[in-house]
């Protein structure tokens, strides 16, 4: 049994044009997506701003409602449940955000930070207890726990992304959602938190969705990798073959758009024309149509299914072949 | 090396938290500080009011109405206070040459009640004579000593301020807060309700609210209901600013953690929302507190508010509806010096708070 | 350290008229911009913290540099002291100068700033949406960057020309947008179409493409690529990402904590970087198709300004730092030709 199973999930937010207005659209972030990650595995998830991919991760979370669709972890149905069930549900996955300045709240010291969810849970009884596990839970990412009375404000980007990490960690989830953890540290810093991921992966079996635009970062982490495009996966295969073969043009693009440090490799550069278009307004049949260098005909007017072409490699794609 | 070792500051060696940032730079501004004074030394005089006032606040001096006011002089080493006497017309005094009594400290005098539970009968300072009078601002048309009235009409004032943000603050607090964190439905009941309660004139809402009450009831009633109506009007106006606020914090990424974590709605709002609205709070309400000094004055002024015999600010500036009384006895506007200085020292206060705010924690 | 090598930079001109024989300098030869021992400090006196510690660099006319570094090494400020935008009450410059067209830009006074700021020396930033006015139709932003450096060609067929030169589509119906009808990548190309109204020598681009997503960002740096080509402008590219500097950059300077630690050409710096902090920084970036081995992080935090460590400021971090690292700060040499190196054991592996 998958650990998570997320099966045609949709969230759409209503937009609303006026007050007394009949008519309503929908900015459809997640339109109709499906994945399972195993236990221990690393998923990521890559797509460029506004194609989904954050509010994907926030609603597997339940911090966003899903429209319709859903999410199974550990074979249970997590959409339909709340209150305190959600509540205890909620000990087996956690979230670490982008921010690492926003995602801590300034007035509270790190132990305060960490051990909150302890106090929530109710997993320690006493406050010695309480005081060990928040020490143990900061070595555990690398801190010295001297440092525990401090703010966060005292801290670099990297330190508190540590603290971020510690604090997911303090109901020993089995799925962490990395919501782009690396994306705003400075690059000499990245490597630190990407090693620790890997780490506490290897040492505790914790399951990743790794969101992130950066795909050199998600195909070192990630086993399998997920491309998501105006709010559908366009392609998913193991995190090698997808940078080596790509079949869907859209990951193509994405991948020959990359700078790289190495100067000897010469590629040609597929440069997308025009804009990402509005979530709101999809275009009709495949997404990715009008910006796409081999769109067809039928493109225009039929929505490709994410099929499968090889062996644990899937794209949404009328013109990928099957090998 | 540690692949994690925070930030030192080599000159502190204590962690400093966002509150002890805040003091610090509050004290490098010193209007601030000069206005943060005054009021400490203005709540002090309040608080100790019965027993630095030399006489009681309803004590009548049938000889002495609108007397001028009478200051120590010098005379050798003592301060001395002649005894007046009326002249013919109205109300004027002449001192009697060497007919005078030294003033002395900690003089035996009316009774009061410090704090207004322990009995006491001694004063800061006095001639222990009835028959020598020390009025430091004279007295107004009952004969009662200006000064006196001015402390115990403070006690009403300043704490009417403080007690009055309290509880809208409170109030406006975690009515915003929920309205913001909820949104939907609640918040436009809510957000309506507020701009209803905001879009009455305040003055006849108070005015009307204060006809409902029963005739007759006890001053202490009435000060508790006065504070009660100012509170009212006043929280809607707190409650839409922490809405607006809350809007914004409830999308910041430590509350989207709280809440994956588990975290119950009210914890959040409590927890995580509310304590980082703070720095705006500390200053509106630093600079709200003349909003209620003024609406006691008004109400009072009006004769709806603090009752006679007792002082009030405002009760005693009833006498300035007279120009005739202000032409001839003009120490009887002292009470509206007093709110001048007391309402400037709280903006003084409030925008230095707003200064030492301003930065990021 | 300077490149400029004197010359003979005068030309011998004749003064059309009199007939006189004028001697003016030959700018094709001199550098355009050259900074010389830049010192920058905020604050005063005993709490002042250096931002920028004796920084050293040339551009010549057409060429394209790269600044890289993490944040908080002074990149930012140092570009933005071409044209003294930082704000001078905080900011205080202690020390050196910087030459453009031979003038030192420190000593100017207001008036000949705001000439060249926007018509010699034009800037653009990482966020396309707050440097545009959110108020203001996109069509009379450009036209005022037109007025102020170029009056009589404040009209609205140039401000067309410039948007076709940036690639906008359909640019006589765009004229009339406002900024928050426009996609992020559209708002940049706006901004390097005001940037580029007064035909600058020098655009000082601070990481323009670091909040675009990466199919956007490829699609600007092709457009800096086209318009460098194509009007021989010089460009100073602040990044954070060594990965744009191998298309984009003739040269590449490397700072760390308000210090040039290395500068050489782009792509022998890629090819064989000299520096311990520059290979550290290549080697822990994960790079498409490299091995799944661990990444070789750097260990401990960038230093932040007012707390650079004694002598070198790599040194707490450097993999191979010896005692003598901590005593002094090393010199900036000229280790290879054109390749300069602020380390002594560059040489070891």
């Amino acid at each position: 049994m998958s650990l998570l199973e997320v099966k045609n999930l949709k969230v759409h937010f209503p937009v609303k044009p006026g007050l007394f207005s009949r008519a309503r659209e929908f900015v459809k972030a997640v339109d109709d997506v499906s994945f399972a990650i195993e236990p221990g595995e690393t998923l990521g998830l890559v797509g460029e701003s506004g194609c989904g991919k954050t509010t994907l991760g926030r609603a597997i979370v339940r911090l966003v409602e899903p429209t319709a669709g859903s999410v199974l972890l550990e074979g249970e149905d997590i959409t339909g449940i709340n209150g305190s069930l959600l509540r205890a549900r909620r000990r087996k996955f956690q979230m670490i955000f982008q921010d690492p300045y926003g995602s801590l709240n300034p007035r509270m010291t790190i132990e305060q930070i960490v051990g909150e969810a302890l106090d929530i849970h109710r997993l320690t009884d006493s406050k010695s207890a309480r005081q060990k596990r928040v020490i143990e839970l900061l070595e555990a990412v690398g801190l010295d726990p001297i440092y525990a009375q401090r703010y966060p404000h005292e801290f670099s980007g990297g330190q508190r992304q540590r603290i971020g990490i510690a604090r997911a960690l303090a109901v020993e989830p089995q799925l962490i959602i990395c919501d782009e953890p690396v994306s705003a540290l400075d690059v000499s810093v990245q490597a630190q938190i990407i090693n620790l991921l890997r780490d506490l992966q290897q040492q505790r079996g914790i399951a990743y969705l790794f969101i992130a635009h950066d795909l050199a970062v998600v195909e070192y982490i990630s086993r399998r990798v997920m491309v998501m495009y105006l709010g559908k996966i366009v392609e998913t295969a193991d995190a090698k073959t997808i940078i080596r073969e790509p079949q869907h043009p859209y990951t193509q693009a994405l991948i020959s758009a990359i700078p790289e440090v190495d100067p000897e490799t010469k590629r040609k550069r597929i440069v997308l024309p025009g804009d990402v278009p509005s979530p709101i307004h999809p275009p009709p049949g495949c997404p990715f149509h009008p910006r796409c260098p081999i769109a067809e005909k039928r493109c225009k007017m039929d929505v490709p299914p994410l099929r499968e072409i090889a062996s644990e490699h899937r794209a949404a794609c009328h013109l990928a072949k099957p090998n | 090396m540690n692949e994690a070792t925070p930030i030192q500051n080599p000159a502190a060696g204590r962690t400093l938290s966002p509150w002890q940032l805040f003091r610090r730079r509050l004290k490098r501004r010193r209007i601030a500080v000069a206005g943060g004074m005054v009021l400490i030394g203005l709540y002090l005089v309040a608080l100790f009011a019965g027993f630095i006032a030399p006489h009681s606040f309803e004590r009548l001096d049938r000889d002495r109405f609108f007397h001028p006011p009478t200051w120590p002089q010098l005379a050798g080493f003592h301060l001395v206070v002649p005894r007046d006497e009326p002249l013919p017309g109205n109300f004027k005094y002449r001192a009697v040459p060497d007919d005078t009594r030294p003033v002395r400290f900690f003089v035996r005098g009316d009774k009061y009640r410090l704090f207004g539970l322990i009995p006491a009968a001694v004063h800061l300072f006095g001639t222990g004579d009835d028959n020598y009078p020390v009025y430091l601002l004279g007295t107004d048309q009952f004969g009662r000593d200006v000064f006196s009235r001015l402390l115990y009409g403070s006690q009403i004032s300043l704490s009417i301020g403080v007690i009055g943000i309290v509880l809208s603050f409170t109030l406006g607090m975690i009515i915003g807060g929920v309205s913001g964190y909820f949104g939907g439905g609640t918040d436009t009941v809510i957000m309506r309700l507020c701009e209803l309660i905001m879009s009455i004139p305040a003055l006849y809402l108070i005015i009307s609210l204060r006809a409902t009450f029963p005739p007759g009831m006890s001053s202490t009633q009435v000060y508790a209901m006065i504070i009660v109506i100012l509170s009212f009007i006043h929280w809607a106006g707190m409650a839409r600013v922490i809405r607006g606020m809350t809007l914004s914090l409830r999308e910041q990424q430590f509350v989207l953690a709280a809440r994956a974590l588990g975290q119950s709605n009210l914890k959040v709002i409590v927890r995580h929302i509310l304590p980082n609205t703070f720095s705006y709070v500390i200053v509106a309400a630093t600079l709200s507190v003349p909003y209620y000094i003024l609406g006691e004055v008004v109400l009072s002024f009006l004769g709806v508010g603090i009752q006679e015999p007792n002082a009030s600010w405002g009760n005693m500036l009833t006498a300035a509806q007279n120009t005739e009384y202000l032409r001839n006895y003009p120490w009887l506007l002292a009470p509206g010096a007093a709110i001048f200085v007391t309402v400037l020292a709280f903006n003084f206060l409030g925008d230095g708070l707003r200064d030492a705010a301003d930065t990021k924690a | 350290m300077s490149e400029f090598r004197s010359q003979k930079f005068w030309l011998r001109e004749r003064f059309p008229k009199s007939g006189f024989w004028v001697l003016t300098p030959d700018f094709s030869k001199m550098n355009l911009l050259e900074i010389k021992n830049l010192k920058l400090d905020f604050g005063s006196g005993a709490d002042a913290l250096r931002a920028v510690d004796g920084v050293s660099l040339t551009i010549g006319a057409g060429e394209t540099i790269c600044l890289v570094g993490e944040s908080g090494c002074g990149k930012t400020v140092t570009g933005l002291s071409i044209a003294q935008l930082v704000p001078a009450p905080p900011a205080n410059y202690v020390g050196g100068e910087i030459l453009l067209n031979g003038r030192d830009v420190l000593k100017m006074a207001n008036e000949e700033l705001r000439k060249i700021r926007g018509g010699v020396v034009s800037y653009i930033f990482q966020e396309p949406g707050a440097a545009l006015n959110p108020v203001f139709r996109i069509g009379n932003q450009i036209k005022e960057s037109l007025k102020l450096h170029k009056p009589e060609k404040a009209t609205n067929e140039e401000v067309i020309r410039l948007l076709k030169l940036v690639g906008i589509p359909a640019p006589e119906s765009r004229i009339r947008n406002y900024p928050f009808e426009m996609s992020g990548g559209m708002q940049q190309r706006v901004v390097i179409a005001m940037a580029l109204a007064s035909e600058p020598k020098l655009l000082v681009a601070d990481e323009p493409t670091t909040a675009l997503d990466v199919t956007i960002q490829a699609q600007i740096l092709e457009l800096l690529l086209d318009l460098k080509q194509r009007l021989g402008m010089a460009i100073l590219l602040i990044t954070h990402n060594l990965g744009i500097v191998g298309d984009m950059a003739d040269r590449v300077a490397v700072m760390y904590a308000g210090q040039i630690i290395e500068l050489s050409p782009a792509k022998e710096l890629l090819r064989r970087p000299l520096h311990p902090y520059t290979k550290a920084l290549m080697n822990s970036v994960p790079k498409l198709r490299g091995d799944a081995g661990r990444l070789a992080a750097i260990p401990g935090n960038v230093p932040r300004i007012g707390n650079f460590p004694p002598g070198c400021r790599f040194a707490p971090r450097c993999p191979i730092a010896k005692p003598e690292c901590s005593k002094e700060i090393p010199e900036l040499l000229e280790v290879e030709p054109g390749r300069w190196v602020r380390c002594p054991f560059w040489k070891t592996p």
